[in-house]
């Protein structure tokens, strides 16, 4: 018989639920159909906490904390949709927008971009810093997959679906700060890496259309998140490992 | 003591330009010159793109026009992969490439240059417009704003969207027709159709009234270059190239548009930003670029045409090159000819509607790269429009090379100013209406000056008159 898992009773603005010990924030909001707007966050692959999007409020210091990364503790009062979130949340999205070039009417996911969604929610309607206008070169050497590092936010979902899930770690962050850039291999043309598999779900899992399938015009490009997390979260319960299970559930 | 006449901006055309006339000490017209004047450098950022976003990008160039950057861009990228498209894929972007013709005439002849022709080139100029159009001739007016939104219907059916349309794309078309689309654009046909006939009713009315124009709005000769298929039939999205003289005479044929260099050379300019294209083979080293003037558009492809191929458009084809005796010279029967096209596009594409192969789903080809160079061309409303691309081995763009149309025109529309300032211009007090007149000769040609500088803005234009010390005596800005 399974164990019963310890719960714990939180609240998400202001309203009481009662959620798992051992899970995260955004685990808990997810389940509970609390949105909380993410972009690095993925369900089945670990935490990265590097996009901030998803920062929440917590009421006993009012101090801003990612959703994916802060785990859930006994009365925890958490605060998702306030002025100050508002405000933080749009102005990262455009911090996002003005460090790349984000041309939705010319990007190959306009209408079905995590990145654009994200825009829509928060309201931006402008940006207020300055664009950084980064030349970065388009790889295009892979004979299946194109990908455009100036509309990449480096949210390394790419990085770790391959290392975690594919287990081949083509992709990695090179440089730091401002200048960080995604690589893969070792900072070679994408189609001279001998690791990749040519899964694609690097480019299933990218937000916005810095990977996309090559030959793809613009608005043509449907990232499939979904099909990964199934994968990720059946290999994580070992769904596929257990034949009794496997029995039990058909 | 020289006069300049500068107006600046040009109003009712798609751009921003002015026009200075220069006069001598006699006050007579000395020098013209039409100065487009504003920038834009496609051709730098769109390298480093991959050419399969080309199409999308480069139809920001316009919004009046963007059907035509869509398809010569797509086209450029058939010829980068080397596919011949699926049949029914050309079909619709022909029927793609109508309704963008019919939008864009529609818009030039009842939006911009009828209220001219109905009102007078003299009327106050406050209601010299569309809106003193739909007071003076309401019926009129709501006929040329539907048939215009009828083309616009035509282009959001078939590419998804009435401007900057995802659905033209290197290949074909992204998505096929359905019944109910085709059945709507069927039914709206109608409509489009009788508004045309009215239109070229109208106008060949009104065209015994405008002697002085027809004479003197561009009447010279020139060369004509246009798309010619095999059949010598009016073409507007494929074929070869195809020039003939003043007399119509054929003077290059069957160049494919890969060769567009060998006929066209370009000269830049100091005063404008859009360069001189010319007929290279008429200009040798020492010769002047003017000497291969040569004009694009609806003008050359109805003049060139050995038949229009429908019936109604035949019978006006005929009617018109019987008034212009042949070939017709005069740039005022560009308004002439864009009715013409009108008429034959609603009567074609009812043809090419009622095919049921218009249905059939297989409307895109699929490929790599396999041409590092290609070139692609179309007729857009205002003429021949060439976009020529270099790609990596991964489609990259290296180097482009896009020839608009209006480009084209710049030295007939220079000519043309030049002749109008001459044939009505005495003196330096200049009235309102014949500056309008110098601007009507520019709108006769539809510039579209947006896409030939490849800039933003509106349509404004700006005549100065100066002296001959350079000072400014008169200017006339409207916009």
């Amino acid at each position: 018989m399974r164990e019963r898992r310890a719960t714990v009773d939180v609240s998400f603005d202001g309203v009481e639920y009662e959620a798992y010990a051992d899970e995260s924030v955004m685990d808990a909001s997810r389940r509970l159909g609390i949105g909380i707007p993410s972009l690095c966050y993925l369900e089945g692959l670990s935490v990265w906490g590097g996009c901030r999007m998803c920062v929440v409020q917590i009421a006993e210091d009012h101090r801003l904390r990612p959703a994916c990364a802060t785990p859930v503790a006994p009365d925890m009062e958490i605060h998702t949709d306030t002025p100050q979130l508002r405000a933080h949340r749009k102005a990262i999205t455009e911090l996002l927008f003005a460090e790349g070039n984000h041309v939705c009417a010319v990007c190959v996911v306009n209408g079905n971009c995590e990145l654009q969604d994200v825009a829509v929610d928060t309201g931006m309607d402008h940006v207020r810093f300055d664009y950084q206008s980064p030349q970065r070169e388009i790889d295009a050497s892979h004979p299946k997959y194109i990908f455009d590092p100036n509309r990449c936010i480096v949210c390394t979902r790419c990085v770790r679906v391959c290392h975690e899930i594919e287990g081949a770690h083509v992709w990695d962050v090179a440089y730091r700060g401002s200048e960080a850039v995604l690589v893969t291999g070792m900072n070679q043309p994408w189609g001279t890496v001998d690791s990749c598999t040519w899964c694609g779900k690097c480019v299933a899992v990218c937000p916005t259309g810095a990977l996309a399938y090559q030959g793809r015009a613009v608005g043509e490009m449907q990232h499939q998140t979904d099909i990964v997390i199934r994968l990720a979260m059946a290999r994580n319960k070992g769904e596929w490992i257990d034949p009794a299970e496997l029995e039990e559930m058909r | 003591m020289h006069d300049l006449v500068v107006i600046d901006p040009v109003t009712r055309i798609e751009g921003h330009a002015k026009i200075t006339i220069r006069l001598d000490d006699d006050g007579k017209v000395e020098d013209t010159r039409f100065h487009v004047t504003e920038f834009r450098g496609f051709e730098e950022f769109c390298k480093g793109r991959p050419v399969w976003e080309m199409p999308s990008l480069t139809a920001r160039t316009c919004g009046i026009c963007p059907v035509s950057h869509l398809l010569a861009s797509a086209k450029t990228g058939d010829a980068v992969m080397g596919v011949q498209i699926p049949a029914n894929g050309e079909r619709l972007r022909r029927i793609a490439n109508m309704g963008q013709i019919i939008q864009s005439h529609a818009l030039s002849f009842f939006h911009l240059s009828s209220p001219d022709f109905l009102l007078g080139f003299d009327s106050d100029p406050a209601t010299r417009n569309v809106f003193g159009l739909m007071e003076a001739e309401p019926e009129l007016a709501r006929r040329g704003i539907r048939l215009r939104g009828f083309g616009q219907s035509v282009i959001e059916a078939i590419a998804g969207r009435k401007v900057h349309s995802p659905g033209i794309v290197p290949g074909g078309i992204a998505h096929p027709m359905s019944e109910e689309t085709r059945a709507e654009l069927l039914d709206g046909l109608t409509e489009a159709n009788e508004t045309a006939t009215m239109a070229v009713e109208l106008f060949t009315k009104m065209l015994d009234g405008f002697e002085r124009e027809v004479r003197a709005f561009g009447a010279f000769p020139s060369f004509f270059l246009a798309l010619s298929n095999g059949e010598g039939t009016w073409e507007h999205y494929d074929g070869h190239l195809k020039v003939i003289d003043a007399e119509g005479a054929i003077v290059a044929d069957d160049v494919p548009v890969s060769d567009y260099r060998t006929l066209v050379g370009e000269a830049s300019n100091v005063d404008s930003y859009l360069k001189s294209p010319y007929f290279k083979p008429a200009v040798g080293d020492d010769t002047d670029v003017r000497e291969g003037m040569y004009r694009v558009g609806p003008l050359a492809r109805v003049n060139m045409a050995a038949s229009m191929g429908s019936p109604a458009a035949d019978e006006a084809q005929a009617d018109f090159l019987e008034r212009a005796e042949g070939v017709a010279t005069s740039s005022f029967f560009y308004h002439y000819a864009r009715l013409i096209e009108i008429l034959a596009c609603t009567e074609q594409m009812r043809t090419l509607l009622e095919d049921d192969h218009v249905l059939d789903t297989m409307v895109r080809a699929s490929g790599g790269v396999n041409h590092r160079r290609a070139v692609g061309a179309s007729e857009a409303p205002r003429g021949t429009l060439f976009h020529e691309y270099h790609v990596d081995p991964n489609g990259i763009l290296e180097n482009v090379n896009m020839i608009i149309a209006t480009g084209q025109n710049n030295l007939a529309m220079n000519a043309t100013v030049h002749q109008i300032a001459q044939e009505w211009i005495d003196g330096p007090e200049i009235p309102e209406g014949i500056l309008n007149r110098v601007e009507a000769g520019i709108r006769a040609f539809d510039p579209c000056l947006s896409c030939s500088t490849h800039a933003l803005g509106q349509m404004p234009l700006v005549v100065t008159l100066v002296d001959g010390s350079g000072e400014t005596v008169c200017e006339r800005i409207r916009g």
